[in-house]
């Protein structure tokens, strides 16, 4: 198929891993991606067998499911009970436990709870069903936010009244600003997400590179844009250099996409985002602004606090910040399985312990 | 959630364009991205067109590939010959 076969060449692969061996210093790297389909990636094409046995590649905070805290999804399941109410979201939010349920117990207990492709599809069911309460679950980076942005808009336009969504959006850079403040694990280069820079534009990273030193390549998605991230990272290293590179210029462009980021900024503003393993972190969520209030599901229903409990034994949060890798998880492959999840980095296929357990073989795991 | 892969559009009906991938045909949002044409090929994300592929710079990594590829095939080459 044009335009993805040619990026998965074996043979320019192997010679871009021979290169990156070439110019691998003798100290121990460790480059993390966030984002992921990188993730996806990197495992289904058993990219680190590529790699030199010094250089390490860690899974970050790059799955909307996997972030997405237990408080978030405590109040889906409050709102998919209440009468009258279809809750509308992305298909890998339906096995995510929280504090006591899923919204998969929750449809079988008998809540209307649908699956949708699309945000705009969420929409349509709002205008099919103008006697019920349709919320939508929305998760997810920068590259989502637009299209929620964009859905409300034409919510508005249309006088859809019955439309609202839960809002968990994030944003990426402060996120990983806080895994460098917390230097808890050696990070020294960051694959960064190819999409999310396809809307925010690979500018956004450039306050990452120059205050911590620390190479930001943004990268595409098929296995030889990801070995060639992982060289540019590396030479920047060996020159003592720290920049934004953009390896990914067929669909990024440096400043972004203006209109969707135009559109971000009309219907949300910044606010302190709670991301599960990485706890609060200070501007690095989204929620709407006062003038959208009557799409926002958080302000038209009387949301409880209640007490939030997350499962002790996941280390989903450890292996999200780099600390642990999947294996090191005492429930990995043995009670949490992606039949039988127990934790969220193991529902969403873009998780990392979903990814390790599918492609890893079975004595790595 | 993002098909990280370009599809050609093959027909545009108001704000919704109809694009095709290896024969699958996707229905795609351009409500983000409204300077689109048939033949344009596009990144789709949750149904929405969020970017447009720059087929000249699709071209030009291509290139770089092809000519680092083509260096370290020498130095291989070269270091095969040292060797004898």
């Amino acid at each position: 198929m044009k335009f993805i076969d040619e990026f998965r060449n074996p043979e320019i692969a192997a010679k871009i891993s021979s290169e990156i061996r070439r110019i691998m210093p003798e100290k121990r790297l460790s480059i993390m991606e966030v984002c992921g389909g990188h993730t996806v990636a990197i495992f289904r094409y058993g990219i680190a067998d590529l790699l030199p046995e010094n250089l390490r590649l860690i899974s970050g905070p790059g799955c909307p499911v996997c972030v997405t805290p237990n408080d978030f999804i405590d109040v889906a399941h409050f709102i998919s009970r209440q009468k009258g109410t279809i809750v509308a979201t992305f298909g890998d939010m339906m096995r995510v436990p929280g504090s006591e349920s899923s919204l998969q117990r929750e449809k079988s207990s008998g809540a209307d709870v649908r699956i949708c492709y699309s945000p705009s599809e969420a929409l349509e069911l709002a205008e099919s069903n103008p006697t019920k309460r349709v919320v939508f679950l929305g998760i997810g980076f920068e590259t989502t936010a637009p299209l929620i942005a964009s859905v409300i808009l034409s919510a508005e336009r249309k006088k859809v009244r019955n439309f609202s969504v839960l809002s968990g959006h994030k944003t990426m850079p402060f996120a990983m600003k806080a895994l460098l403040d917390s230097r808890e694990t050696a990070i020294d280069g960051f694959i960064c997400p190819g999409h999310v820079s396809a809307i925010t534009g690979s500018e956004m990273f450039r306050f990452l590179s120059r205050d911590y030193h620390v190479p930001c390549v943004v990268s595409g998605f098929e296995p030889v844009d990801i070995l060639e991230s992982i060289y540019l990272i590396v030479r920047q290293i060996t020159d003592g250099d720290s920049r934004v590179e953009l390896q990914y210029k067929r669909a990024v462009r440096p400043e972004g996409n203006l209109r969707a980021l135009e559109m971000i900024e009309r219907v949300f503003e910044p606010c302190d985002s709670i991301w599960r393993g990485l706890g609060s972190i200070a501007n690095s969520g989204l929620r709407i602004r006062s003038e959208y209030s009557g799409f926002d599901a958080a302000k038209i229903f009387d949301i409880p606090l209640t007490e939030i409990t997350e499962n002790p034994a996941c280390s989903c949060g450890e292996i999200m910040r780099g600390v642990k890798t999947p294996p090191d998880c005492t429930l990995f492959g043995k009670i949490c399985t992606p039949e039988n999840p127990v934790g969220a980095c193991m529902v969403s296929s873009e998780g990392a312990c979903a990814a390790w357990f599918k492609y890893k073989k079975v004595d790595e795991i | 959630m993002c098909l990280a892969i370009p599809m050609r559009v093959i027909k545009i009906q108001d704000n919704v364009a109809e694009a095709d991938v290896g024969g699958v045909i996707y229905r795609a949002n351009l409500d983000l991205l409204p300077d689109i044409n048939i033949g344009d090929y596009i990144i789709v994300h949750a149904g929405f067109a969020i970017e447009k592929l720059d087929v000249v710079a699709a071209l030009e990594t291509l290139e770089i590939w092809n000519e680092m590829s083509e260096t370290v095939a020498e130095r291989e080459a070269v270091r095969r010959e040292g060797k004898r």
